[in-house]
């Protein structure tokens, strides 16, 4: 167990050097003069130079390399060129409580969805439960969310008008309805197929045949035998989706003009802001990294049969 | 149904599914011979008109006509879904089946590598490369689409090869002295190849939904129409007027549910241990 945990240590050091390099090369590949495309070619010189040193863009490359480490290293993740005296930090602190929200939401209406129909399924295997929400999860995984979006909106904001449009500047929870349901969906359909398959194979096992034969409830064999076993391998999958949540909200956020991770990125991108740029999806991969590896400690504790070696 | 019979024909999803497909493919040959405007028609005064009987699905805020370019936009999707699997599944097997067969540091570089590009979620590291590219082209968004996309391959194909390396045929074609690669290529590939085909089929609808996803934030290719371009064009415009997102929506909805539903069929015949049925990724 020990040995498995420094190795997978490890080996996450070594993805998160590798992210934290590739960003930077990718970033550092841009053809032509990076200030032109911000500023424009007719900014005067002076503006130009002071980006310029700002960017650190006249040091040698190793140099820069080492300014990145020492930016990412701090945690400040660097100074924008624009605002005196704002980290990037700053900027993505100011985002996250946002994208979170938005996130939670999410996986909560993917598990809401998810484990009823799921187990429901297995309970039932190729009924007609089975049968349609298997169609349903194909079609979730197969609805675009940007286009899931929009169609809601126009179902409920304009045919229906029960939940308000992002334009009109509700707050609150009705306003986070729609876009947890448009980034849960296709969360939802794959849980749902995880949570029946895993299901399955735990209803056939030996314990659960003892719990029903000592006369336990039914109730109570799926959900304490059953469903508490099944749900070791969901563990893992939910760590793997975070990432898929994440990008999901760039979308969503976007859909819905909502404040945010993606919402920061996207204007970044828009106004060239490599600072914003590097430093959002620096953030988004290595969260990605660090949940990953925490998921693979929790799933040694949630099943205590795990020994890794 | 025999058993014999049932091993080699599609289940009813599969084959709606691979009718669409057929009709897409049609699509994007022939879509654009077949499109009333031309791709650069533009009707000043008649911007953002509802579907009617001139214009079938109604037209867009420079009064360009969006079935037109619905059907331009199809070729984007299928050139974008089958070129970008293409490359990654041949980048992928070779890497793949290298670091599989030869194992040591190859293998552990190999390896390492796959788990940096897949620690980039979803379409993140497409996103940066096309930010980066400024104009994107459409093949600068196949090249970043593929750039982390080949690692899922050639983590598939290491561990087939893994378990295949030892048996008997491997061992008898490496007694007969056959070079590695011939071993590696002719031998074991082909015994492999079946859950790769079903992966790329899933990828396929991956890459199209992913190009979309980018067009739709502003990253698609500047210099074609797709898809989700144009439902990044309707975006700001959809509570005014709801056709211009529903119909290249449902077009993408449409031909990657096909693409999955031939892939769920082409998993239950050629790969049995992951069938629809017992367990699902």
């Amino acid at each position: 167990m020990t040995r498995f945990l420094i190795r997978r240590f490890f080996t996450s050091l070594i993805v998160i050097l590798g992210v934290v390099t590739i960003v930077f090369s990718v970033l550092r590949a841009v053809p032509g003069d990076p200030v032109e495309s911000i500023l424009g070619e007719e900014a005067l010189e002076i503006d130009k130079q002071a980006l310029r040193d700002c960017l650190h863009l006249d040091d040698s490359l190793p140099k820069q390399y080492a300014l990145f480490w020492q930016d990412v290293a701090n945690g400040t993740l660097g100074h924008l060129c624009d605002e005196r005296g704002v980290t990037v930090a700053d900027k993505l602190t100011a985002a996250i409580p946002s994208t979170i929200e938005l996130a939670l939401a999410g996986l909560l209406v993917a598990i809401l969805i998810a484990f009823p129909l799921g187990i429901a399924s297995a309970l039932r295997p190729y009924s007609w439960v089975d049968n349609s929400s298997a169609v349903l999860a194909l079609l979730g995984i197969s609805i675009p969310n940007f286009w899931l979006g929009p169609m809601l909106l126009i179902l409920f904001s304009l045919v229906l008008k029960t939940l308000p449009n992002p334009g009109s500047g509700v707050t609150g929870l009705t306003s986070l309805i729609l876009p947890a349901i448009t980034l849960g969906t296709a969360l939802s359909a794959k849980l749902t197929r995880m949570l029946r398959s895993s299901m399955l194979e735990v209803l056939g096992q030996d314990y659960i045949r003892t719990a029903r034969a000592k006369g336990l409830q039914e109730r109570w064999v799926v959900v304490k035998h059953g469903l508490r076993n099944a749900m070791v391998p969901i563990v893992t999958v939910l760590g793997m989706q975070l990432g898929a949540l994440l990008t999901g909200a760039i979308i969503v956020e976007k859909v819905f003009a909502r404040a945010g991770l993606g919402t920061l990125l996207l204007d970044g991108i828009e106004a060239r802001n490599y600072m914003i740029v590097q430093g959002s999806v620096l953030f988004i991969a290595l969260t990605y990294v660090i949940v990953n590896l925490l998921t693979d400690l929790v799933y040694g504790w949630v099943d205590p049969r795990i020994r890794y070696d | 149904m025999t058993p014999e019979k049932k091993k080699f024909s599609l289940g009813p999803m599969a084959k709606v599914g691979v009718g669409i497909v057929i009709a897409v493919l049609l699509i994007a040959i022939f879509g654009p011979m077949l499109a009333p405007y031309d791709a650069s028609f533009v009707d000043v005064t008649r911007q953002l008109e509802p579907p009617s009987s001139t214009h079938w699905l109604g037209t867009d805020e420079n009064g360009a006509d969006i079935l037109t370019h619905m059907l331009i936009g199809a070729r984007v999707a299928v050139i974008v879904g089958i070129s970008t699997v293409g490359i990654c599944s041949t980048v992928g097997i070779v890497l793949g089946a290298i670091s599989g067969y030869f194992g040591g540091w190859v293998d552990e570089i190999i390896m390492r590598v796959t788990e940096i590009l897949m620690a980039f979620p979803g379409i993140l590291l497409a996103i940066l490369l096309v930010f980066v590219t400024q104009e994107p082209s459409l093949l600068a968004v196949i090249g970043a689409l593929s750039a982390s996309g080949w690692a899922g391959y050639a983590r598939l194909v290491r561990g087939q090869i893994l378990s295949e390396r030892e048996r008997a045929y491997v061992e008898a074609a490496r007694a007969m002295g056959y070079p590695t690669r011939r071993i590696l290529f002719r031998h074991i590939l082909p015994n492999i190849l079946a859950p790769v085909i079903v992966q790329a089929t899933f990828g396929i609808a991956g890459a199209i939904l992913a190009e979309a996803a980018l067009s739709f934030l502003g990253l698609g290719p500047q210099d074609s129409s797709s898809w989700g371009g144009l439902l990044d064009q309707g975006a700001s415009y959809f509570l005014l007027t709801p056709h211009l997102a529903i119909f290249p929506g449902l077009a993408i909805m449409i031909t990657v549910l096909g693409v999955n539903f031939l892939g769920d069929g082409l998993r239950d015949l050629l790969d049995p241990r992951f069938s629809l049925r017992s367990t699902d990724s």
